[in-house]
This record gives structure tokens, C-alpha cells and sequence, in this order.
């Protein structure tokens, strides 16, 4: 006899486990989608009942306002769509020099969370507590306000050598530009990044394959000076020229211009989330088995070697996952320096919503292209992850 | 204008709204979602309202319907500097104010005769159309639309505009002096927009830097980050009497926009309307003459026959023909003072307020627009 199979037989459909999980599958589904339809529709339906227009087409129409500060060329006559793309790049300029600069503070303050000296690691503590323990907007109102606008005023700037100026408007220094024989001088530029590629690939591989010293870092580093040198001599004229800022009537003209809003707001995202990336730095460092590092002491590493060659590599896999939500965080907070005057996505998308009288479809546009952002840095972060992470066979 | 401060809360309002939508099926009511916070203007008239505003007033005229309640019932603000706010006492008071004053003596006699009703940005249209106050002095500015769905828009009290504040040491005069200055502003405001096309309209260049919170662009400005802040001229020299040293900052005598602030009467009542008309009429010659509160008395002996007869000594101007006493306008100068007095109370040298140059206040004798039709 098989009890147990006529048993399974006699099961009706409506007790059958698989049939049940599927039906739960396909109705949660079903819900889901209903669910989704009628708010849209419902978002429709009611900006047809006030006479909401939804569509993008005022994108095109001139934007009428100024913004403080643009990477591209941007004016008042210029439109909506112009001055949105201006707030985008200038979110961008943001994000990716605070999370690089994030990255670098953050690190050096977990190694001064690790240090065994007392001071040393107790400043480091205090640093990490007062800043992850106080609102990243008031932080921002301090540095703008409390910070950069305590600065002299333009008239009696601070000056470096340089020239370079430092006032409550920004930070003006020269800028190299190019001039007429720029572009052949870049060409020998390109060459010799190249070459010097090529130099220390194929000089490291003798060294590693042969045993013998090729010094490959110390050759690319030659060959890099070198070139663009004899390049820079042989186009004759100079290929740039330093654009020095001079003080007119009401401001520097000319030269390399970094806003106190700008300043203000990247000093404050970086030392924020420098702060919480300490903690993920050190929670990986510490992650790493204690005996690694005596081991590598015991064969003789430098306390630099143990960290870049030991500690690093195994540390990075408990780092990354953790440290890409504190990159997206960077770039999302940077949605605040509409509390500061820097025109950014957010701040720009909220002047075309004044100005143009359509939150709707802006809001949707912002929130869309804050969602990019995200997923472009997280996917990039995940490809960089899996590389570092154990392989397991 | 600050219109649009509170959009963020109103957007997500309406978000929630359409959320809400989503449960009850009836449409629910429009939603006004803008310009709430408005100062001196408002939303368009809601259609219903505006409907009402189709049936002319019948019945009895408002001239009769005040002198029965005893009040003239004023449509006015009660927390903006210099236009109608309260003073320590807690008595209505400021330039706004006193016009409407100046009409309850024009039909009582007596200053006091007036019923204040404060009325928000958004509320001034519909009390006009439902005749509920009989006079709004609101710095109100007279737009066509407003003319054709409020009331009746009487005589520019106020000509308000978008100025410029900057410091005196900079001894700067006209907007091309600001040529490649930054200037602080408010986002998302028609000053914005005027800003931009007043620069552009001149070829000049600017940096602009801008703000969505108002306190943060005059403490920008305040500390030195613009070299100008610009706003409306009423605006910037009650924010400029906050500053530490308002002495050494000025409003430049350069308009960007046209705001006339006009007291409105309902419409459908031409001798209500020719009454309100008058008093303004009055308090501008009165000034024109030099006839002033402190020297009415002694003026009812002057030679001059256009004082004469502005303070009914001899002959008359229709006082008769508006229902008003002959001495009506003796009793307004006497008890309010002329418009240079009302002025200079609260927003002249020594004003209760704060200082704001006459600008095109001035008469138009000393080259303001301030004009009145003569009194005969």
C-alpha cells in the first residue's frame, strides 16, 4: 500500500500547495498593478479636473531668471531645459568631487579612529560624534553663514601666492588656458600618457616574469615629463597661458572661480560623510582577523605595507557594499544647498516649477533623474565590488 | 513678490489632495495653490465669486447704508510696516489705515468711525465682490484684470515698484552702475524675472545670487555677499530699518516694476466711488495747497480761492451733489492731514516706520506722479 501517494492524489486543487502559491503570486501581482494604474490614472484625472497641464513642453520656453553659478554657458534668455541642465551638471560637479574628496578624509580619520595614540584617536572619536550627531542642514547654515560669509569682503581679499584671492565671494585663483598651439601640444600629451602606459605594462611584466629590476614606475614617470616637454618646445609658442583673476569694479574677472556656495556646500556633504564613512572604514578594518596583521609584521612589512597590502584588499570587501550607500547619500544630500544658494538639480527644478507653474511634471523629471544618479553610481560601485570580493571556489 | 514661498508645502498639499481625490469620488474643489502668502496681490478671483460681481448692486445706495450702521467697514492689513499694522497699543495704524480714517471723517466727522476688518491676500477680491467692506486699502496693486473682476480701483495712493538696496559708501545711483555687480534675491519670484529682463533690457551684465528663504538673502546681503538685494522698494526699507546700521545702506531711485497701490471701492455705486475718489483728491491738493493739519484753522482765512474753496469758505466742488458736509475736507486735513503728512508719519524721515525716499510719491509739482484733479 502508499498511503502517502493516494493521499497526495486525493488533495483537491483549492489545498494543493503549489496551486495555492502561485494564486498568491499571481493575485498579489494583480493588486499590485491595479494598484499603480489607478494612482496614476488618478494623478491624471485630477490634473485634467484643475486644469493642469502635465506635458513638457514649456521646456523649450525661455527661463527669464538667472543662476548664480554655471558650468556651461548659460543666461536668462536661454530655456527651462538650458537652465535644468545646468542645475544637473552643477549637482554633478558636487557629487563627484565630494565623494572623492568623502573618500579621502573619511579614511584618514579611520585611521585616526585606529591609532593607539590617545590624542590622536580620541580627536578623532570627537570629530566622528559631533558631526554624524548634528543635522547635515544645520552643519550647511554654519558653514555658509557662520564659515565662508565671515571671509573678508571681495575689496580686501586674503591674498596667496598665486595670485590666488580668497573672500566671502568665492575663491579665485589663476586657470591655465589654452592658446593657439594648444591642440598640437595636447596630441604629444596623449602620446605620452601612452606611451608611459605601455613603458610600465610591458617593463613591469619583464620584471615580474624575469626577477630582474626594470623600475617600470620611475621609466612611464620619464617618459610622461619628457615628451609633453619636448612638445612644449617644439610648437614654439606656449600652448597656455595663466589666466590670472583681476579685481574689477565689483568682482575678480578672469582665473578659476569657486563660489562660497559652492565651497560651503561641498565642505559640508565631505566632512559629513566623511564622517560616516570612518565608521564603515574602520568596521572593515576591524573586520579583518587580527592575526593578518601580526603575520605581516612577522614577515617583515612596513606599517604602510601591512595596510595597502594586507589589511586593504580583505577590509574593501566589508567596505564597499556599505560605502555606496554613503556615495548615493552624498549625492542625494546635495539636494539641500537650495538652503544656500548653490543652484543645483534640486534648486533649479524648484525656480522652473515657480516660474513655469508645472510641479508636476518637473517633480516627476527631478525625482527621475535623482533615480539615474543612484543607480549609475550604485551599479558602477556593485561591478567594482564584485571584483574585490572574496572568490570563493 | 514672496508669492511663491510656500509652494513646496502646497505642491505636496496637492499631491495629498489628489491622493485623497482617489477616495472620494465626487471632484473635490479646486485647490488654490499658489501666491497664498502674497502681499500686495492676489490669486484670480474664484469663478463664483467673479459670477456675483455680474449683478449690479441694486438697492440702497452705500452712502446711506454706512450712515445708517455708523462705520465705514475697511478692508485692511494688520501686520505690514508702514501700510497697516498695529502700533504698541494695539491700535490700527499705518498709511492704509489712515485713508480709510480719512474717509469715515469725510462721512462722520470722527477718525474712529471706521470698522477694520483684516482681510488676507486671497480674501480681498470676493470681500469686494459680495459689497461685505465698503472700501479696501490694502496695498492693493491696480492690475486691468483686478479692475474688470474686484471693483472699482479708485486713485493711485502708492506708486510701489521693484527697487534696489545697496550700500551708501558704494555711491551708486543707476542700474548701470551695477553693471557686473551680484545681486541677492528671492527665487521663484517675479522679482527674479524682473531682475533678469531690467539687466538684459540695459545690456548690463550681473551675477545673481539667489535664495528661497527671504531672511537668507538680506543676511547674504547684509554681510557682503552682494554688492545689491532687490525686492520691492516698500519691502527693502522695512527689511533695511532691521539691519544693524541702516544708515549705511540705501534704496537706489531706479524702478524695475510697476506696482500702483490703489484703494478699491465694490463696484455698481458711482457715488460711493466718487466719495472715496474725492478724499484721495482732497488729501493731494490739500498737500499741493500747504494746507496741513497744523494750519487748517488758519487757512480757512487764506486769500488763495482754491483753498477757499477746497475747505468750503466760499463756493463748492459737489460736496452737495455726494452727499457730504461743506466742510468735509477741512474736517480730513484737521483730524488726518494732508498725503505728505500721511507719508511722512510712517514712512518719512522721522516716520513711525521706517524711511523710504518719496521717490515717485513726490508730487508732481516737485516731479513725482503724484496728481489729483483740481477741486472746483
Amino acid at each position: 500500500m502508499q498511503p502517502t501517494h493516494t493521499a497526495q492524489r486525493s488533495v483537491p486543487f483549492w489545498r494543493d500547495d503549489r496551486v495555492l502559491t502561485w494564486a498568491a503570486q499571481v493575485v498579489s501581482a494583480i493588486a499590485g498593478v491595479a494598484f499603480v494604474v489607478f494612482f496614476i490614472s488618478n494623478v491624471l484625472q485630477a490634473a485634467k479636473l484643475r486644469g493642469l497641464d502635465l506635458g513638457f513642453s514649456f521646456i523649450r520656453d525661455a527661463g527669464g531668471f538667472a543662476l548664480g553659478e554655471s558650468v556651461i554657458e548659460y543666461d536668462p534668455s536661454m530655456s527651462f531645459g538650458r537652465a535644468y541642465v545646468v542645475g544637473l551638471l552643477n549637482t554633478l560637479k558636487v557629487a563627484v568631487v565630494g565623494t572623492v574628496l568623502a573618500t579621502i578624509l573619511g579614511v584618514i580619520v579611520a585611521l585616526a579612529r585606529l591609532s593607539t595614540n590617545w590624542l590622536v584617536n580620541k580627536l578623532a572619536s570627537t570629530f566622528i560624534e559631533v558631526i554624524r550627531n548634528v543635522p547635515l542642514l544645520v552643519q550647511l547654515f554654519f558653514w555658509y553663514f557662520g564659515v565662508f560669509q565671515q571671509l573678508p569682503p571681495v575689496k580686501e581679499s586674503i591674498e596667496l601666492p598665486g595670485p590666488t584671492y580668497l573672500s566671502q565671494r568665492g575663491l579665485y585663483m589663476p586657470a591655465p588656458t589654452p592658446t593657439a598651439t594648444f591642440r598640437p601640444w595636447a596630441f604629444t600629451v596623449i602620446a605620452a600618457v601612452v606611451l608611459a602606459a605601455l613603458a610600465y605594462y610591458f617593463l613591469r611584466r619583464r620584471q615580474v616574469l624575469t626577477g630582474r629590476p626594470s623600475y617600470p614606475v620611475w621609466t612611464a614617470a620619464l617618459l610622461f615629463v619628457l615628451i609633453p616637454a619636448i612638445g612644449w618646445l617644439a610648437v614654439g609658442a606656449s600652448p597656455l597661458q595663466i589666466d590670472i583673476p583681476v579685481l574689477e569694479r565689483f568682482n575678480f574677472a578672469g582665473g578659476l572661480r569657486l563660489t562660497t556656495e559652492f565651497a560651503a556646500l561641498l565642505t559640508g556633504l565631505v566632512v559629513y560623510t566623511s564622517a560616516f564613512i570612518a565608521e564603515v572604514v574602520r568596521a572593515g578594518v576591524l573586520a579583518v582577523p587580527r592575526g593578518q596583521v601580526e603575520a605581516a609584521k612577522a614577515v617583515g612589512l612596513t606599517y604602510g605595507q601591512t595596510l595597502r597590502l594586507v589589511v586593504f584588499p580583505q577590509a574593501l570587501r566589508v567596505i564597499i557594499p556599505p560605502l555606496i550607500s554613503q556615495y548615493l547619500n552624498l549625492t542625494k544630500n546635495s539636494s539641500l544647498a537650495i538652503a544656500i544658494g548653490y543652484p543645483d538639480l534640486f534648486f533649479v527644478g524648484r525656480t522652473i516649477i515657480n516660474q513655469a507653474g508645472r510641479a508636476v511634471p518637473v517633480f516627476v523629471l527631478v525625482m527621475g533623474t535623482y533615480l539615474i544618479f543612484s543607480l549609475l553610481t550604485s551599479s558602477v560601485m556593485n561591478v567594482y565590488n564584485r571584483r574585490v570580493k572574496l572568490v570563493e571556489r | 513678490m514672496f508669492v511663491r514661498k510656500l509652494t513646496p508645502a502646497l505642491v505636496a498639499l496637492v499631491l495629498f489632495t489628489m491622493v485623497l481625490a482617489s477616495c472620494a469620488p465626487a471632484p473635490a474643489q479646486p485647490v488654490e495653490v499658489t501666491r497664498v502668502v502674497e502681499v500686495t496681490r492676489i490669486v484670480e478671483a474664484p469663478a463664483a465669486a467673479a459670477a456675483a460681481t455680474a449683478v449690479p448692486a441694486a438697492g440702497p445706495k452705500r452712502l446711506d447704508v454706512v450712515k445708517q450702521r455708523g462705520k465705514v467697514v475697511c478692508g485692511i492689513h494688520t501686520s505690514l510696516a508702514g501700510f497697516g499694522y498695529l502700533d504698541a497699543d494695539g491700535k490700527n495704524v499705518g498709511f492704509d489705515v489712515d485713508f480709510c480714517r480719512a474717509v469715515a471723517v469725510a462721512v462722520f466727522d470722527d477718525p474712529n468711525a471706521v470698522e477694520f476688518v483684516p482681510v488676507s491676500a486671497a480674501e480681498r477680491g470676493p470681500a469686494l465682490q459680495t459689497g461685505e467692506i465698503d472700501l479696501l486699502s490694502r496695498t492693493a496693486t491696480w492690475t486691468s484684470s483686478r479692475d474688470a473682476q474686484w471693483g472699482n480701483f479708485t486713485v493711485v495712493m502708492f506708486y510701489d515698484g521693484q527697487g534696489m538696496l545697496v550700500r551708501k559708501a558704494s555711491g551708486f545711483t543707476t542700474l548701470e552702475d551695477l553693471d557686473g555687480a551680484t545681486v541677492c534675491v528671492t527665487t521663484g519670484t517675479t522679482t527674479e524675472l524682473n531682475l533678469a529682463d531690467a539687466f538684459r533690457q540695459r545690456g548690463l551684465q550681473f551675477t545673481a545670487v539667489t535664495f528661497e528663504d527671504t531672511p537668507s538673502v538680506y543676511g547674504a546681503y547684509e554681510q557682503g555677499r552682494c554688492d545689491a538685494a532687490t525686492s520691492d522698494k516698500s519691502q527693502l526699507a522695512a527689511v533695511r530699518s532691521g539691519f544693524a546700521n541702516p544708515e549705511d545702506h540705501f534704496i537706489m531711485d531706479v524702478t524695475m516694476s510697476k506696482e500702483p497701490l490703489t484703494p478699491t471701492v465694490p463696484q455698481g455705486d458711482d457715488q460711493w466711488f466718487d466719495i472715496v475718489k474725492t478724499v484721495a483728491f482732497v488729501l493731494i491738493n490739500a498737500e499741493e495747497l500747504g494746507v496741513t493739519s497744523a494750519n487748517v484753522d488758519e487757512m480757512l482765512k487764506s486769500e488763495d480761492p482754491s483753498i477757499k474753496r477746497m475747505l468750503g469758505v466760499e463756493g463748492s466742488f459737489g460736496q452737495a451733489d455726494l452727499g457730504l458736509s461743506n466742510d468735509f475736507a477741512a474736517n480730513i486735513i484737521r483730524k488726518v492731514g494732508n498725503y505728505g503728512e500721511m507719508y511722512d508719519r510712517y514712512m518719512g524721515p522721522e516716520g513711525l516706520a521706517f524711511t523710504l525716499d518719496r521717490g515717485l510719491n513726490k508730487l508732481w509739482s516737485n516731479g513725482g506722479l503724484i496728481y489729483a484733479p483740481p477741486l472746483r
